[in-house]
């Protein structure tokens, strides 16, 4: 060591040996967010880890460019795949504030597109339409719901197979200015990255969203109630419990999509109830409360919305 | 002859990172950020030919970063210039222009004076065919 130029020293002893993994956390901001990401968002535990492994990552690499290692920019595209109603979109949308809060990228802006908006009508439209949204969502996320309608195996005179040929390119070369989501129902998606293999090695980041559970299902019902300004009384929780349970065996159901159309039914016949009945005095406590009536009015407890076609598609 | 036009033309030539930084500083402004290029750089040609849209709804120099190296690729041999222009109510015009592409030989031209009438002085810009590099 003694032969090192002076130079040499002094920038080698800049270089810090030890770093504070809180202090450095919470500079980041990495903390704080992770905690919101558990705080609104119910279940999907698979999403919240796999966002916790991407920050702590951001953070190695923080510390890793600072005491001078090799580091590079982590890929960050990311695929949502689940049934209808897991949250996909709401994560997606989340995704943005979380990646900007943490410095992935720049702007934090979200554009949140479908095939329409890449896809043009007649031959040559399609490149630029593409090209336009690219630029808008540069520094920012690029949001593709419903990803699979891009490709249209069955239509050989598609466009959609050029606009994928641009993002693909873009998505590969400038990986520091754009973070993709794709997002979409499993099935389809599985079928989408099999006819395009490239699109499925790019994106780094396949996260698949459960079902939620009939707990899970519950509370957001719960906490969508409180967000509206109503509560269950104890009666009508218990009814909405069995609801749950009868719904998710029936068809269409879609996680917590139905529980948010099953609240806004449950509203109309709470409303319907209390203004049937005009000579009364309304308290406070009347308006807020939903009573087991409310809920157990609904078709599910008599056969169910959509049974109907379920069972005429069973027995053909 | 190095053409001096529009901002920062006496300053040497922006590398593409701070060419970055100027068109997010228009950006940030809300201005709309043109590519325009020609061929006649000639001083009272106000024409240029633009190259795409105005890009106004942008949040990134990178979008605009990737259309001039599209505009480069095609159009590298001739001027290229980026322009902000602010639609804001009472100045709806260009804030800021700089050149961002000169071709590997530039245009030459010539100032000539006439005498004219009463002392006064007529000036003529005159475009010269580019001399050999060995001048």
């Amino acid at each position: 060591m003694l032969d090192v130029p002076h130079t040499t020293t002094i920038e080698v002893n800049e270089v810090p040996t030890a770093f504070d993994l809180r202090k450095e956390a919470e500079a980041a901001g990495i903390t704080e967010t992770l905690h919101q990401l558990e705080q609104e968002l119910i279940g999907l535990k698979p999403v919240k880890q796999r966002v916790r492994q991407i920050a702590s990552l951001l953070l190695i690499e923080r510390i890793r460019q600072r005491a001078g290692l090799v580091s590079s920019a982590p890929t960050l595209h990311m695929s949502f795949t689940g049934n209808p109603g897991t949250g996909k979109t709401t994560v997606a949308l989340r995704m943005a504030k979380i990646l900007h809060g943490l410095g992935f990228v720049r702007r934090g802006q979200v554009i949140s597109v479908t095939r329409d908006d890449l896809v043009g009508q007649y031959i040559g439209h399609t490149a630029p339409k593409t090209k336009e949204i690219l630029k808008k969502a540069m520094g920012g996320v690029l949001f593709i719901d419903e990803a699979y309608y891009l490709h249209r195996p069955d239509n050989e005179r598609d466009y959609g197979q050029e606009a994928i040929e641009i993002l693909l390119q873009v998505m590969e070369n400038q990986r520091e200015d754009l973070v993709v989501i794709l997002a979409g129902y499993g099935e389809r998606m599985t079928s989408f990255f099999a006819s395009n293999p490239g699109f499925r090695s790019r994106i780094a980041h396949h996260i698949e969203f459960p079902d939620y559970s009939e707990a899970e299902l519950l509370y957001i019902a719960e906490l969508m109630l409180r967000e509206r300004g109503y509560r269950f009384s104890a009666a009508a929780r218990e009814s909405f419990e069995r609801y749950i349970v009868l719904r998710r065996t029936q068809p269409f159901f879609s996680n917590a999509r139905s529980v948010r159309n099953a609240v806004d039914r449950i509203r109309l016949r709470q409303a319907d109830r209390l203004v049937s009945d005009l000579d009364r005095m309304l308290e406070i406590a009347d308006l807020e409360t939903i009573d087991p009536s409310d809920v157990l009015a609904s078709r599910v407890f008599s056969g169910g919305a959509g049974s109907e076609q379920a069972t005429g598609s069973k027995c053909p | 002859m190095k053409l001096t036009q529009g901002c920062f033309s006496f300053l040497p030539d922006l590398s593409d990172e701070q060419i970055t930084k100027q068109v997010q500083y228009c950006l940030s402004k809300g201005w709309a950020v043109n590519i325009e290029f020609t061929d006649d750089p000639h001083p009272r040609n106000t024409y240029w030919e633009m190259w795409g849209l105005p890009m106004f709804d942008l949040a990134d120099a990178a979008g605009v970063m990737m259309e001039l190296a599209e505009c480069r690729r095609v159009y590298g041999d001739r001027y290229i210039r980026v322009s902000g222009f602010d639609s804001s109510h009472g100045w709806e015009s260009v804030r800021i222009s700089f050149l961002v592409n000169r071709p590997a030989k530039e245009a030459e031209f010539e100032l000539v004076r006439q005498e004219m009438a009463v002392r006064s002085v007529r000036y003529t810009t005159v475009h010269r065919q580019p001399q050999p590099a060995s001048s």
